[in-house]
C-alpha cells in the first residue's frame, strides 16, 4: 500500500513538473482570447469621433428608430451597418413597427428567433447608394431595387412623394457608409 | 518486489528530471525561449508600445513600424517618388521633388529626429535629411506625409543632419563634403583652404513646423559627419564630428586616417543668434528650393530662394571651439544631462567623453593647444571626462537609457555593447547578425529616454533569413534592455537601408491622428465638393475634368469628345467623409501611376491619349462590395473631329 501511495506521490510530482512547465503557454492562450472577444460586434466596437456618422450612429441617435436599433441588436447584425458597403437602408419608424399584428415584435425579439429576425431586417438594406435622387432614377428607367436577401423592390414616384414596396419614404438622410430612407411601413415578403 | 519498486521509482525521478531540465532549457532558450516570444508578441487587435520611425537610406523613405513586435505599418514617401502613393507622379505632389537642379525624383534618407519640447519628444513632426542633393524634410505626425522640403545651399553630402535642439528652436545640418563656395570652376587640387563647410541652421515655426534656413556658419573644409545638440546644461551649443582634418581630396579611405586626432566642433549658436541680431554675417547670393504642401489646398508650391545669411567663425571668438577626439569619430552623442559628449572613433581603440563642464572651464581659462582657421582647438585632456577601454572595434553610435547607461554600436566586431556613465565601465556585450550600424532607444537623443528596448540597425544579414538572389533584406534587432543584461528578443527585415531611427512612445501619436479631411475645408482650385459640381471645360487642348468619387461610382464616368493630342486633367475628389475609405483610380494609358485619394482630398493626373478608341478607368483601391463596378469610360477622337463634349453618370 504504502509503495502505490509512494508511486503515486512520485507521479503527482512528475506531473505538478510538466504542468508548471507548461503554465506560460496557457496563459499565452488566455491572451489570445480574451482579444478575440474584445471586438465582439465587429467593425461597430470601432470608436470613432471625426469621419461622419455610419449608418448604424444615426439610427442609434433617432428617437423614432428605436424598435429598429433594439431588433438589430437582437439579431447581432450592427456590423453590416457600419460595413464598407455600399448601403442603402430603408428604416421603419417606431410605428411602422407598432403597426405590427400584436406580438409580431416582442416574437421576433426572443433569441430563438434571431435567424428569422436578421432575415427581416436584412430585407430592408440593398447594397448600392440610392438616395432621393437615385430612387427617381430607379422609377424613371423601371428598374427594381436589389436587396441583400435576394429580393427586388419596386420604386414608384407619385408626384413628390417615393414609395418602395409599398412603404413610404419619408425622409432621407447622407450617412459615412451610405443612405438611409426613412419608411413608414416595415417591408415584408410579398408572399 | 521491493527492487522492483526503486526501479519504478528511478524511473520516475528521471522522467520528472528530464521534464524539469526540458523546463528549464526552454524558459532559458534566448531568442528560442517562449518568454521571449511573449515580449514581442502583440495580439491581434492589440496595438505595440512603441513607433520606430527608421530611415530607408538608399530608399529615400521613412518607414513606420511598431515595437515590439517589428510589424511594418507604413512607408512615407520623402525623397523618392512613390508610385502606390501617387507622391512625386501627381501633379499636387511633384513640387514636393523640386531644387535648385530641376525635379529630383530620389534620395539618400538618414537620420529622422522627431520634435522636442523642453528636451522631450512631443510628437509634432519628424524631420530627416537627404544626403545627396541636400534637403530636409518634416514630416507630420499627424498625417504621416511629408509636408515641407528646404533645399540646403552650399552644402554637399548633407549628413551631420538633420537634428533638432531642445525646443526644435533649430533643425540642425551640416555639410559632409566640403565643395567651393561659392561653387566655381577651379581645379580640385585647390581643395586646401579653398573648400568650405557649411553648418545650416533652420529656424522652425513652433505653429506650422514651417522651416526657414536662418544662416549658415562657414566652417573649415573638413567632412562633417554626425551631430547632436546640448541639452539640459549644454542647451545652446551643437556638436557635430568631423573627419579628414587632413583636408584630402583623393583616396580618403587612407589619406583621411593620418591624423592621430580630428575634431568634435562645438558650435555655440545662441552666440550666433547674437551676431545675426547685431547684423554681423554677410548675405550671400545663393539659390535653393522650398517646398510646402498646403492641407488645404493638398497642393504643393515650390519657390526658389536667393540668399543666405552667412557668418565666418574665424572672425568672430567664442562661436566655435574644436575638441580632439581620436581617429575619425562617427557618432557624436550627448547624454541626457546634457554633460558628456561621447566621440566614437571609427578606427580608434576607445569611446571618448568629453565633459561639457571641462569644456567651459578650458575655454573660460583659454586653455588652447593651437588654432584651426583661426577656430581655438581645446587640449584634449583639459576636456576628456572618461574613456571607455577596450570596448570593441568601430564604434559607431551611443544611445541613453535615462539609467545612467550607455549603449554603443561597434560595426567591426558586429556587436552592441552596454557601459556605464561616469565610470567608463563595460557591463554587457551581445553580437549582432551582422555588422551594425546606428542603434535607437525611443527618446534616446532627449532629456527622457525610454529605456526599455535598444532597435539595432545591421548593414549585413547574409544567412540570417530566406535567401532572395543577390541582393538580401537588411534588418533591425531589437533588444529588451530593462534587465542588468541585454536580451535579444527579435529580427526584423526592413525596407532599404534601415539606417538610423527615431522611436516614441504610441501614445504620444495616436491622439494627433488625422482620419478624414474635411471635404468643406477642401480649397483646392479643381475640387468638386459635390456630384453636382462635375463638369468637363475645355480650353484649347487642355481638358478638365473634375470628377468625383463614391462607393461606388465616378461622377461623371461616361465621356465624350476628347480628342487625340488632348493634355486630359484628371481633378478628383474623394467624396467619402469615412476614415479609411480612399479610392483610387487609373487610366489606360497614362504615363504615370495610379491616384490613391484620401476622404475629403483632390488629386490630379495627367493623360494625353495618343490613340483613337474608347477607353476605360477603374478604381484602383479596394474600395467597398462594388469596387469592380467603380469604372468608366473616355471616348478619344481623331485630331480635329467634331464630336461634342459630353459627360454623364447613368445616362444623365
Amino acid at each position: 500500500m504504502k509503495r502505490i501511495l509512494n508511486t503515486l506521490f512520485l507521479l503527482l510530482m512528475g506531473t505538478l513538473v510538466i504542468c508548471a512547465c507548461s503554465s506560460g503557454s496557457e496563459t499565452q492562450g488566455g491572451e489570445v482570447t480574451t482579444t478575440a472577444t474584445s471586438h465582439p460586434k465587429g467593425q461597430a466596437s470601432v470608436e470613432d469621433d471625426v469621419s461622419d456618422k455610419n449608418i448604424l450612429q444615426v439610427a442609434a441617435g433617432s428617437d423614432i428608430h428605436t424598435t429598429l436599433v433594439a431588433a438589430v441588436q437582437a439579431a447581432e447584425i450592427e456590423h453590416v451597418l457600419v460595413n464598407a458597403g455600399p448601403l442603402t437602408v430603408f428604416a421603419p419608424v417606431n410605428d411602422a413597427f407598432d403597426a405590427l399584428p400584436v406580438g409580431t415584435v416582442e416574437n421576433l425579439l426572443k433569441p430563438e428567433n434571431k435567424a428569422d429576425l436578421a432575415v427581416i431586417l436584412t430585407r430592408h438594406a440593398a447594397p448600392g447608394s440610392f438616395d432621393e435622387e437615385g430612387l427617381r432614377r430607379e422609377a424613371r428607367k423601371g428598374r427594381k431595387i436589389y436587396m441583400a436577401t435576394g429580393d427586388y423592390l419596386e420604386v414608384k414616384v407619385e408626384g413628390d412623394e417615393i414609395w418602395v414596396a409599398g412603404a413610404k419614404v419619408i425622409g432621407t438622410i447622407q450617412t459615412s457608409n451610405g443612405i438611409i430612407n426613412v419608411v413608414d411601413k416595415v417591408i415584408l415578403p410579398s408572399n | 518486489m521491493k527492487r522492483n519498486f526503486k526501479y519504478i521509482t528511478g524511473v520516475l525521478l528521471v522522467i520528472s528530471l528530464i521534464a524539469f531540465v526540458r523546463c528549464q532549457s526552454s524558459n532559458q532558450g534566448g531568442a528560442l525561449g517562449g518568454d521571449v516570444a511573449q515580449k514581442v508578441y502583440v495580439a491581434p487587435g492589440e496595438h505595440d508600445e512603441f513607433y520606430a520611425l527608421v530611415s530607408g537610406g538608399f530608399s529615400g523613405q521613412l518607414a513606420v513600424y511598431g515595437l515590439p513586435s517589428g510589424r511594418l505599418f507604413r512607408v512615407v514617401p520623402v525623397f523618392s517618388v512613390d508610385a502606390e502613393k501617387a507622391y512625386g507622379f501627381n501633379e499636387e505632389t511633384k513640387p514636393m521633388l523640386n531644387t535648385s537642379h530641376g525635379f529630383i525624383p530620389w534620395d539618400d534618407a538618414h537620420h529622422p529626429d522627431i520634435s522636442q519640447t523642453n528636451g522631450e519628444l512631443d510628437g509634432r513632426w519628424v524631420f530627416i535629411n537627404g544626403n545627396n542633393t541636400p534637403r530636409i524634410a518634416r514630416i507630420s505626425l499627424s498625417t504621416f506625409e511629408t509636408e515641407e522640403i528646404i533645399e540646403l545651399p552650399n552644402s554637399a553630402g548633407n549628413h551631420s543632419s538633420s537634428f533638432v535642439t531642445e525646443n526644435t528652436e533649430y533643425v540642425v545640418a551640416g555639410t559632409r563634403f566640403s565643395v567651393p563656395v561659392p561653387q566655381q570652376d577651379i581645379s580640385i587640387e585647390e581643395y586646401k583652404g579653398k573648400f568650405k563647410g557649411a553648418m545650416s541652421f533652420i529656424k522652425v515655426d513652433q505653429e506650422t513646423g514651417h522651416m526657414d534656413l536662418s544662416f549658415q556658419i562657414m566652417m573649415p573644409g573638413f567632412n562633417y559627419d554626425l551631430a547632436h545638440p546640448g541639452r539640459g546644461k549644454s542647451h545652446g551649443w551643437m556638436f557635430f564630428s568631423t573627419y579628414n582634418t587632413e583636408e584630402a581630396n583623393s583616396l580618403l579611405e587612407v589619406n583621411a586616417s593620418q591624423n592621430d586626432k580630428d575634431f568634435i566642433a562645438a558650435i555655440n549658436w545662441k552666440k550666433a543668434e547674437e551676431l545675426i541680431a547685431a547684423g554681423e554675417f554677410t548675405t550671400m547670393p545663393s539659390e535653393y528650393a522650398h517646398n510646402i504642401y498646403d492641407e488645404s489646398t493638398h497642393t504643393a508650391t515650390s519657390t526658389i530662394k536667393k540668399e543666405v545669411r552667412v557668418i565666418d567663425p574665424s572672425k568672430h571668438p567664442g562661436l566655435v571651439y574644436f575638441l580632439p577626439t581620436p581617429k575619425s569619430p562617427h557618432g557624436c552623442d550627448v547624454d541626457p544631462t546634457g554633460e558628456y559628449i561621447i566621440g566614437s572613433g571609427k578606427l580608434a581603440a576607445a569611446l571618448t567623453a568629453h565633459s561639457f563642464t571641462n569644456m567651459l572651464d578650458a575655454i573660460k581659462n583659454e586653455k588652447f593647444d593651437g588654432e584651426a582657421y583661426g577656430i581655438p582647438i581645446l587640449n584634449y585632456d583639459d576636456i576628456v571626462a572618461g574613456v571607455v577601454q577596450q570596448a570593441g572595434l568601430g564604434p559607431l553610435h551611443t544611445e541613453f537609457d535615462g539609467k545612467g547607461n550607455a549603449y554603443t554600436t561597434f560595426f567591426i566586431s558586429s556587436e552592441v555593447v552596454k557601459w556605464k556613465l561616469g565610470t567608463w565601465e563595460v557591463l554587457d556585450r551581445q553580437p549582432t547578425y551582422y555588422s551594425v550600424g546606428h542603434l535607437m532607444i525611443p527618446g534616446g537623443n532627449s532629456r527622457k529616454p525610454f529605456g526599455k528596448y535598444v532597435l539595432a540597425m545591421n548593414k549585413i544579414t547574409k544567412d540570417r533569413y530566406l535567401p532572395t538572389g543577390p541582393e538580401l533584406t537588411q534588418s533591425a534587432q531589437l533588444y529588451d534592455i530593462s534587465g542588468e543584461k541585454m536580451e535579444l528578443l527579435l529580427d526584423f527585415p526592413t525596407v532599404g537601408e534601415p539606417h538610423y531611427a527615431a522611436g516614441i512612445p504610441a501614445d504620444l501619436i495616436k491622439p494627433r491622428q488625422t482620419k478624414i479631411y474635411k471635404l468643406e475645408d477642401n480649397q483646392h482650385p479643381f475640387v468638386a465638393r459635390s456630384e453636382k459640381e462635375t463638369k468637363v471645360v475645355r480650353e484649347g487642348n487642355e481638358v478638365h475634368i473634375y470628377m468625383t468619387t463614391i462607393r461606388s461610382h465616378f461622377a461623371p464616368d461616361n465621356i465624350e469628345g476628347i480628342k487625340v493630342g488632348d493634355k486630359v486633367y484628371f481633378h478628383v475628389t474623394n467624396l467619402e467623409q469615412d476614415y479609411d475609405v480612399p479610392h483610387g483610380i487609373s487610366m489606360i494609358g497614362a504615363q504615370t501611376s495610379e491616384l490613391l485619394i484620401m476622404p475629403g482630398q483632390t488629386e490630379t493626373f495627367i493623360w494625353e491619349p495618343k490613340k483613337v478608341g474608347v477607353w476605360p478607368f477603374y478604381c484602383t483601391d479596394f474600395c467597398s462590395a462594388l469596387h469592380q463596378e467603380m469604372q468608366g469610360y473616355v471616348r478619344v477622337s481623331p485630331k480635329g473631329s467634331n464630336v461634342p463634349l459630353k459627360w454623364t453618370l447613368d445616362g444623365e
